[in-house]
C-alpha cells in the first residue's frame, strides 16, 4: 500500500510540475478551464483517489489523499480536484457509481440550507447555494439537502439542470457561482440517502477539511518563495535574510505553519478526512489564522516585487486568502468549538481536547444557525 | 522549505493507564483541598505536595529502579506532566530536578552523584535550581564568567549567578562555569557542576519578583569547593551539556500550560451558554492549544527514541509561550472582572496571579528573540 501511495504522489507531483505554469495560472485567473491539465489528472485516476479499489478507485488512505491535496495546492492547481475526490467518495459511500468529470460540492456557506421534496419519479430541490466552487464549469454538482423530516440526501445535479444565477470570482480569481436549485427535478437515480456520517453537519466538515489541507500546501509554497527570496535579495550589502528583523518574521511564520500543520495532520487519522468534525473545526480555524499571517509575512519579505504579477507569489497568497474564508471562516468554527467546550464545562475542556477517543456528541451549532 | 516535522504520536495503552492513575491522585488532592488550584502552577514551591507526589510514584518516573526511579517510558511521564499542569498542581519544588537536573545526572553524572542524589529526588526530598544566568550573562549564556579552578580532589568555584529560582530552598544548583580561559571558541572550556547549596563559600541574596514573591536569588561563590565526582560529564563539555538540557527544558507541556487553569476557570465562569465573542475566543484558544499539544507530544516521542530535537523544541517553546502570554490579555476582555490578588472571588485572584506572572513566561528558558534565531538557522537563514 505504501508503495502505491508513494507512486501516486510522485506521479501527481510530476503532472503538476509539467502542466501548471504561470501561463496556465494567469489564464485560469481569467476564467479559462485548463482542459489538458484536467484530462491528465483524469488519466492518472486522481479524481478517484479516495474511492475504494473495490469500487474502481485508487483507494488511497486519508493521509495520502491529504498529501495529494496539499501538493495540488502547493502548485496552485486551478481545478476542483479535491472537491471531486471527496464528492466521488461520498457518492460511492451512498451507493452510487463514481462520477465522470469534475464534480463540485454544495452548499459551501453554513447558512445555505437546501431541501428536497419527493415527487412521483424522484425529488425536487429547493434553495440557493452561494459561492459554489467552479459552479458553472464543473460537470456535476453533488448537493447535500434535507427533506422535511431533516433526513439528509445526496443529490447528483447536472449543470444543465441549474442556472448559475451569478458567477463571481473569489480573491484567488477562481470561479464561484451562486446556484439556484429551486424546482430542479431529479430522477430517483440522482438522489440517495446520505451516508450516516453526514447526518450532523452535511458537507461542511468535508469542505473545511479540504480547505485546511490546501492551506498547508499553499503556506508551504509561500514559505519556499520567501526563504529563497530572503537568501537571494541583497540590500545594504548582504542578503536580507541575514537581518534579524527578517529572520524573526520568518521564524514566527514557520511557527504558525508548524502549528497549523499539526492540526491538519490530525485529519489523516479519520477515514475520509472530514469524519471527525471537532478535529476539522480545530484544523480549519488554526490553518485559517496561520494562512493570513504566513501570507502577510511572505509578502513583506518580497517587498514591492511580491505585489506584482511578475512574481508568482500572488497565485499562492490569493488562494490562502480565499480558502480561509470558504466552508466557514475561523470565527465560524471557533464559535462552534467554544460552544461545545462551554457545554462541557471547565472540567470537560481537557478531556475534549486530550482524549478524543472518549469524546462524545457532535459539535454545537453557532447561534446564527 | 526545510519543514519542521512533528510526527504524530500515538500514546501506548500503558500511558492511558498512567493517566487514570495520576488523575485519581490529583482528584484526591483537590477533593481534600490540599492546594488552591486557582493560584498555583508548576512553579509554585510546595515540598509537601512534592513528597506526596513522590510517594505516589510521579517523580523520577523514567529512571532506573536502583536510583529510586519507576522505569516508566517518557510517554508515561509526559502524560503525568500534562495532568499535573491541567490540575494546576504546585510541583515547583521538584519540577526542575525531575525535568532536567535528574536526567542530566543520570546521563552524564558520576556514579556517586547518581547514588547519592537521584533516590532523594525521586523521594520528593531533594530539589534543584538552575545556575546558568549571571549578572552579565543572560541570553548570551556563553559569556559566563564564573570560574572553576582545579584543586586537589576537586574544583574551586568563584563568581556569581543571578535569577536563580529557589536557590534559598533547594539542595543543589547545577552551575555552568568556565574551566579554561575564554579563547577563540566561546563555547569551549565550559563545564557543569553539581553544587551543594549548604557548601561553605556560598552566599544567597533574595530578589523579590513583581508579584512580591521570593523565587529569584543572586548567588555568590567565594572559593566554594566542589568534589571531582560532582562534575557533570568531562571538563569542557559544559556547552554541549547545557544545550542538551535545554531540549528537555523547552519542549514540555509546561511551556504552554502555565496558565491553562485560568482558561478552565474562564470556561466555568462563562457558563454553558457563552455569548458569541466568548465562544469564539474560547474556541480559538482550544485550536491553538490542540496544535501545541500535538507538537509537544511529538517531541516527547522523539525524546523517547533518544533523539534531541533542539530546533523543534525551540519552536514549540516560542509558539507555546506566545500562547501563554496571550491568555490573560484576551481573557480579561471576556468578562467584566477586575483582577486582584486580594479579591474574595477566586477567578479575580486567578486572573491577577496569571497577569503578574505572565512576563516571566517569555523570559525563562530562553527568550523568543533567542529562540527565533535558532529557528531561523533551522530555516537556512543563518
Amino acid at each position: 500500500m505504501e508503495d502505491i501511495s508513494a507512486i501516486v504522489l510522485e506521479q501527481a507531483d510530476r503532472l503538476f510540475q509539467q502542466y501548471v505554469n504561470k501561463n496556465i495560472l494567469a489564464e485560469a485567473d481569467h476564467g479559462k478551464w485548463p482542459a489538458p491539465l484536467w484530462a491528465a489528472l483524469e488519466d492518472a485516476g486522481l479524481p478517484l483517489a479516495l474511492v475504494p479499489e473495490a469500487a474502481g478507485g485508487v483507494g488511497l488512505e486519508a493521509g495520502v489523499a491529504a498529501n495529494l491535496i496539499r501538493r495540488a495546492a502547493f502548485y496552485s492547481v486551478p481545478l476542483p480536484l479535491a472537491e471531486t475526490m471527496i464528492a466521488n467518495r461520498l457518492w460511492v459511500d451512498a451507493g452510487g457509481d463514481a462520477m465522470d468529470g469534475a464534480t463540485t460540492l454544495a452548499p459551501v456557506n453554513p447558512q445555505d440550507r437546501l431541501t428536497v421534496t419527493p415527487t412521483a419519479g424522484g425529488v425536487v430541490l429547493h434553495g440557493t447555494a452561494h459561492h459554489v466552487p467552479w459552479g458553472g464549469q464543473a460537470s456535476t454538482a453533488l448537493v447535500f439537502a434535507r427533506d422535511a423530516s431533516g433526513k439528509g440526501f445526496l443529490c447528483r445535479v447536472l449543470p444543465a439542470q441549474v442556472r448559475a444565477k451569478r458567477m463571481r470570482r473569489n480573491v484567488a480569481y477562481e470561479p464561484r457561482g451562486d446556484m439556484e436549485f429551486d424546482g430542479v427535478q431529479l430522477p430517483a437515480s440522482g438522489v440517495r440517502p446520505a451516508p450516516d456520517y453526514l447526518d450532523a453537519d452535511g458537507l461542511m466538515a468535508f469542505g473545511a477539511a479540504i480547505r485546511a489541507q490546501q492551506m498547508i500546501g499553499g503556506m508551504e509554497r509561500c514559505m519556499d518563495y520567501a526563504l529563497t527570496y530572503a537568501n537571494e535579495r541583497v540590500q545594504f550589502g548582504r542578503p536580507i535574510g541575514k537581518f534579524q528583523a527578517v529572520q524573526h518574521m520568518l521564524a514566527v511564520a514557520a511557527g504558525h505553519f508548524a502549528a497549523a500543520s499539526a492540526t491538519a495532520d490530525t485529519l489523516f487519522e479519520s477515514e475520509r478526512l472530514g469524519d471527525d468534525e471537532f478535529a476539522v473545526a480545530i484544523a480549519k480555524s488554526r490553518c485559517g489564522e496561520a494562512a493570513g499571517l504566513v501570507a502577510a509575512v511572505c509578502h513583506q519579505v518580497h517587498g514591492a516585487m511580491g505585489f506584482t504579477q511578475e512574481h508568482p507569489l500572488h497565485f499562492a497568497t490569493r488562494r490562502l486568502w480565499a480558502w480561509r474564508d470558504e466552508w466557514g471562516a475561523e470565527s465560524y468554527w471557533q464559535e462552534r468549538i467554544g460552544r461545545t467546550i462551554c457545554a462541557a464545562g471547565g472540567d470537560g475542556f481537557w478531556p475534549l481536547v486530550a482524549d478524543r477517543r472518549s469524546a462524545t456528541g457532535s459539535l454545537k451549532s453557532t447561534t446564527a444557525e | 522549505m526545510r519543514a519542521f516535522r512533528f510526527e504524530p504520536l500515538t500514546l501506548p495503552p500503558e500511558a492511558d493507564a498512567m493517566r487514570r492513575k495520576v488523575r485519581a491522585f490529583l482528584d484526591d488532592e483537590r477533593t481534600h483541598r490540599r492546594y488552591a488550584a486557582h493560584r498555583t502552577s508548576w512553579s509554585t514551591f510546595d515540598p509537601e505536595f512534592s513528597r506526596r507526589a513522590a510517594v505516589a510514584g510521579f517523580i523520577g518516573m523514567t529512571w532506573p529502579r536502583k536510583y529510586g526511579g519507576g522505569e516508566y517510558s517518557n510517554l508515561e511521564r509526559f502524560v503525568v506532566t500534562e495532568e499535573m499542569l491541567v490540575a494546576g498542581a504546585p510541583g515547583g519544588a521538584h519540577w526542575i530536578a525531575d525535568r532536567q537536573s535528574g536526567p542530566q545526572i543520570l546521563k552524564h553524572g558520576s556514579e556517586r552523584a547518581r547514588e547519592v542524589i537521584l533516590p532523594r529526588i525521586a523521594a520528593g526530598e531533594c530539589y534543584f535550581g538552575i545556575g546558568m544566568s549571571e549578572p552579565d550573562s543572560g541570553s548570551d549564556l556563553a559569556a559566563v564568567r564564573t570560574k572553576a579552578e582545579k584543586c586537589e580532589n576537586g574544583w574551586v568555584i568563584n563568581g556569581a549567578k543571578i535569577w536563580t529560582s529557589n536557590a534559598h530552598r533547594v539542595h543543589y544548583l547545577i552551575v555552568l562555569a568556565r574551566t579554561e580561559p575564554l579563547g577563540q571558541d566561546r563555547h569551549a572550556g565550559l563545564s557543569q557542576f553539581i553544587v551543594d547549596t549548604a557548601s561553605e563559600g556560598i552566599e544567597i541574596r533574595p530578589i523579590l519578583n513583581l508579584v512580591g514573591g521570593h523565587e529569584f536569588n543572586e548567588v555568590f561563590f567565594r572559593n566554594c569547593f566542589v568534589p571531582d565526582d560532582m562534575m557533570i560529564g568531562k571538563p569542557g563539555e559544559g556547552w554541549t551539556r547545557v544545550t542538551g538540557e535545554l531540549a528537555f527544558e523547552r519542549a514540555g507541556p509546561d511551556r504552554f500550560m502555565s496558565d491553562i487553569r485560568l482558561l478552565i476557570e474562564l470556561i466555568d465562569k462563562v457558563g454553558r451558554a457563552p455569548n458569541e465573542r466568548q465562544a469564539i475566543e474560547i474556541g480559538r484558544f482550544a485550536a491553538h492549544f490542540a496544535a501545541l499539544r500535538r507538537m509537544s507530544s511529538s517531541i516527547a516521542g522523539l525524546l523517547e527514541r533518544g533523539e534531541s530535537p533542539i530546533t523543534e523544541a525551540a519552536l514549540v517553546k516560542d509558539v507555546g509561550t506566545a500562547f501563554e502570554r496571550e491568555i490573560p490579555e484576551i481573557v480579561r476582555k471576556l468578562l467584566p472582572v477586575e483582577s486582584s490578588l486580594d479579591d474574595d472571588d477566586e477567578y479575580s485572584q486567578a486572573l491577577a496571579h496569571v497577569l503578574l506572572h505572565a512576563p516571566s513566561f517569555t523570559i525563562r528558558g530562553g527568550t523568543p528573540e533567542i529562540l527565533r534565531g535558532m529557528i531561523a538557522r533551522g530555516l537556512g537563514l543563518r
